[in-house]
């Protein structure tokens, strides 16, 4: 349990400087946090890992007084606390630097940092004296009158973290901080973390690049699925341990059926791109086929492109270049709705933002998608009659669990919300299903359900585009596997016979050169 | 059964919350000035006169009209400040194509509230495309366009003006007598010779109308999901920026028609004594009857018994007729807070009432349930 990298003494180095136990969050129908067990040393750097909707961000929330958990105790240097408030946790030596910068633009450094917390140092000389001397012993190199407007991503993270530091925090909790970092200012991000390690802060630091994680880090904790799986020491674990801690593999497996997979292509992107010029491109070069009775499985770690490229087919964004085709007809230039009519079945990734009317009653909801689309309308009038018979049928034939088809789908679980998607996209009789992480926040009856409806998609001849997380998920229901990385697709994986660290691998980028070596 | 009553009751604990909420504090606010309490409250409860009834009926009528205006743009998430401007800019037009003479009686009538729709649509139309093409606030755009309007129709009105022997008051010219709506007499009913505008039977179809086409329609179910969640509807396929430019233009439309009942039913021309800020009045209707198409009756109704009833004020209590302004501010603050309120606690409820009788059913059924 000791680290050798601390230079601070044993004594302080294994006091704990915040202790989380049982911390559970419950949202209606869902669990964000459970049973969540943390534990920081002083002085240390403490990584937490874990896919994104993983409950990462509710943990940071409730340690950073924003919400409040609904069981569980959170203990600062020992002592048992209620944070009830960010000013309360910035009171109990809590700051959080912000993956997305609040600094204004048109105010000096020494402004921004002043900004809100003008009782301690007032807004003149002793700020800027303060604020030079924070500087120089973190070695941050942040000049108090310099404009915001002139100064790079570096430049502000830095300013992000000295605001923390002048507002008096001991803890710093910084949420994905190398998001938005080239690898240069990666590494010198790390350098200034040691720094502030080494004067004896504590730097609870959040993210998913696992190889970032393990080169920094003191100590991990692991949380998939909203509870803390394990705590690791990094100097023991790999980048594919790792990755196989996040993803999972205790979880019922689906299991393939012999293939359906036949040559009719349904769903054909060619060389695909999506991005402004003089940016990195969000998606590039994509090329990929899908056939009647194939489930095309795409893993990768989030924010690699996999929701612009679900966005890209269901006609919300355009691509920059390249072409879709359905079953041969060049969909490229059409519109969301045209896409749906033509047979392409949605399952968003967000199932609260893109899927449904959270106020809106179930049967409402069964229309949404399909406006115009029997049987939910009589020419330009609404045939409820028929729309409710039809959520009728779904509900009963898809499982959903509600006592009426008159409550709002807000009142559902996520489970129950997810299979009236399902079951509304795959009434209209889809030729191509589009589903993004459909099993991602629903309980794990109804993931296998879940998993069985997708399969009897396959079977009945749909070609399926299943992007996941989940690399159980993945390799137990598709046919061909592909990796995406920073919005490029690896080659064909067979899941019969990929291993996970193969996928891994591949995923993080850890080990590329594997990765393609290894096309089926 | 027993679900749509606790939805009624939901329904009406906010107006009624906002409403006790309003005298409370109006109570404050007269013992904080020194005015006479009991006085006041008897002045405003005191039921209305025969002729009183009539005139709040006549000011419910237009009131209604224009919280519809309003109404259309909230059920999208559109703040249509601006119906204020699009009415005023309308009625001129109307009256001065009727004032014109051009066609006969009715056929007279007609064409002008279709060109008093037609001069609202596009008034709001520049809004809404300000919005789509240019991502402007439809908020700003549309207060920045009342202010256009008041000064355009001035100047406009100053050429179209017809002079009157013996009266200084600029005014369109005055309508035929066969191109005014005659008014319902009520004297059968009640004693008055005061009579009631004809055209509050165009105010009852325009709120059919709108139920209908919200409720009943695909296209009313596009606006509705619009309002609801932008994003969910753009992934249901719904183009956005149309539904703004269609919402905003049928806004406008009902707006023109707010300026009718005036001026076929009143005041006969269009001139500078016109009634304004009707297009305000509208928007606290709106909020208040909660865009419901009753619900803004009755809160019509109520705006007008409030702003008729205060006219004794002043009389019979030596109070000001503007504490009644108070009353209706402090009605809409606390009805939007209310309403909000009320919102939550309901859908907190049903989540909680779901998830109870989910229980009951498994433990009924004996299962194991996943949920």
């Amino acid at each position: 349990m000791t680290s050798a990298e601390t230079t601070a003494d044993l004594s302080t180095s294994t006091a704990l400087a915040v202790e989380l136990q049982g911390i559970t969050k419950r949202f209606p129908g869902v669990v964000a946090n459970k049973d969540i067990v943390l534990s920081v040393r002083r002085g240390t750097i403490h990584a937490i890992v874990g896919e994104n909707g993983a409950g990462k961000s509710t943990l940071m929330k409730i340690l950073y007084g924003v919400q409040a958990p609904d069981e569980g105790t959170i203990s600062i240097n020992g002592e048992p606390v209620v944070l009830k408030s960010p000013t309360e946790a910035i009171k109990a030596g809590i700051g959080m630097v912000f993956q997305h910068f609040m600094l204004a633009d048109n105010l000096t450094v020494l402004e921004n940092v002043a900004l809100g917390a003008e009782k301690l140092y007032g807004i003149g000389d002793a700020a800027r004296a303060r604020i030079r001397q924070i500087s120089r012993d973190y070695g941050l190199r942040v000049e108090p009158d310099d404009l915001v407007a002139d100064l790079g991503v570096g430049d502000r993270q830095r300013i992000e973290i000295l605001k923390v530091l002048y507002r008096g925090a001991k803890i710093l909790i910084l949420d994905e901080p190398t998001a938005v970092l080239v690898p240069q200012e990666v590494n010198e991000l790390f350098d200034h973390l040691r720094e502030l390690k080494s004067e004896g802060l504590t730097v609870i630091f959040i993210s998913h690049k696992l190889d970032e994680v393990l080169s920094v880090a003191d100590e991990i904790t692991v949380i998939r699925r909203g509870t803390t799986v394990a705590a690791v020491d990094p100097k023991q674990v790999t980048a594919r341990q790792l990755a196989e801690l996040m993803v999972g593999s205790e979880l019922p497996s689906p299991q393939t059926e012999e293939s359906t997979v036949t040559d009719r292509l349904m769903l054909e992107l060619q060389g695909v791109e999506l991005g402004t010029t003089g940016q990195a491109k969000v998606l590039d070069g994509i090329d990929l086929k899908i056939h009647a009775g194939e489930i095309l499985g795409i893993a990768g770690v989030e924010g690699n492109g996999q929701a612009e490229l679900v966005e890209l087919i269901m006609g919300m964004r355009r691509p920059s270049a390249g072409k879709v085709l359905l079953e041969g007809d060049d969909i490229t230039a059409a519109g969301v709705r045209d896409i749906r009519e033509a047979g392409v079945g949605y399952i968003p990734e967000d199932r609260h933002r893109h899927g449904l009317l959270l106020e809106a009653p179930l049967w409402e909801n069964m229309i949404l998608g399909h406006q115009t689309q029997a049987p939910n309308i009589k020419g330009p009038l609404i045939d409820a009659k028929a729309a409710k018979a039809d959520t009728q049928r779904v509900v009963d034939e898809f499982d959903v669990r509600t006592p009426s088809i008159l409550v709002t789908a807000g009142s559902l679980s996520g489970g129950n919300q997810q299979k009236l998607i399902i079951g509304r996209e795959m009434s209209h009789a889809p030729r191509v299903l589009v589903a993004a992480h459909p099993t991602r926040g629903v309980d794990v009856g109804a993931q296998a359900a879940i998993w069985d409806l997708i399969k009897d998609a396959r079977r009945n001849g749909m070609a399926v585009l299943l992007i996941s997380a989940d690399l159980e998920e993945l390799v137990g229901l598709s046919d061909t596997i592909r990796v995406i990385l920073r919005g490029r697709l690896s080659g064909e994986f067979d899941p019969d016979v990929v291993t996970r660290e193969q996928l891994g691998a591949a995923m993080t980028g850890a080990d590329s050169a594997e990765g393609t070596h290894n096309e089926a | 059964m027993k679900l749509d009553l606790r939805r009624i009751g939901l329904a009406v604990a906010a107006p009624v919350l906002a409403i006790g909420v309003a005298l409370i504090l109006a109570t404050l606010i007269l013992l904080v000035a020194g005015d006479p309490v009991v006085a006041v409250w008897q002045v405003l409860f005191k039921a209305p006169l025969p002729r009183q009834v009539v005139a709040i009926v006549n000011e419910a009528t237009v009131l209604y009209l224009s919280a519809v205006a309003v109404a259309i743009g909230f059920k999208m998430n559109l703040f249509n400040i601006g119906v204020d401007g699009q009415y005023r800019v309308a009625s001129f037009a109307a009256a001065v194509f009727a004032g014109a003479n051009f066609l006969p009686g009715w056929l007279n009538i007609a064409v002008a509230i279709v060109i008093s729709m037609i001069t609202g649509a596009l008034w709001a139309l520049i809004a809404g495309a300000l919005k789509v093409g240019r991502g402007v606030s439809e908020v700003i755009s549309t207060i920045m366009l009342n202010y256009i309007a008041t000064y355009l129709v001035a100047f406009f009105l100053k050429m179209a003006a017809v002079k009157v022997e013996g009266s200084n008051a600029t005014s369109t010219a005055v309508l035929a007598e066969d191109s005014r709506v005659p008014g319902i007499s009520v004297n059968w009913l009640l004693a008055t010779n005061n009579k009631i505008y004809g055209l509050i039977f165009l105010a009852i179809a325009v709120g059919f109308i709108y139920w209908f086409v919200l409720n009943k329609t695909r296209f009313g179910f596009d606006l509705r999901a619009t309002g609801q969640s932008e994003t969910a509807a753009v992934a249901s396929g719904i183009n956005v920026k149309k539904m703004v430019l269609a919402s905003m233009v049928i806004s406008g439309a009902a707006a023109g028609l707010v300026g009718m009942p005036l001026l076929f039913g009143q005041d006969y021309a269009y001139g500078d004594t016109v009634q304004a800020g009707l297009g305000f009045a509208g928007i606290s209707v709106a909020l208040l009857g909660r865009n419901h198409p009753a619900g803004m009756a009755i809160a019509a109704l109520l705006w007008g018994y409030l702003s008729q009833i205060s006219n004794g004020l002043q009389i019979s209590a030596g109070v000001s007729d503007k504490l009644v302004l108070i009353i209706q501010g402090i009605i809409v603050l606390s009805v939007v807070i209310a309403y909000e309120v009320v919102r939550r606690a309901g859908l907190r409820l049903e989540q909680r009432r779901v998830a109870s009788e989910l229980a009951a059913q498994a433990s009924t059924k004996t299962e194991e349930v996943a949920v």
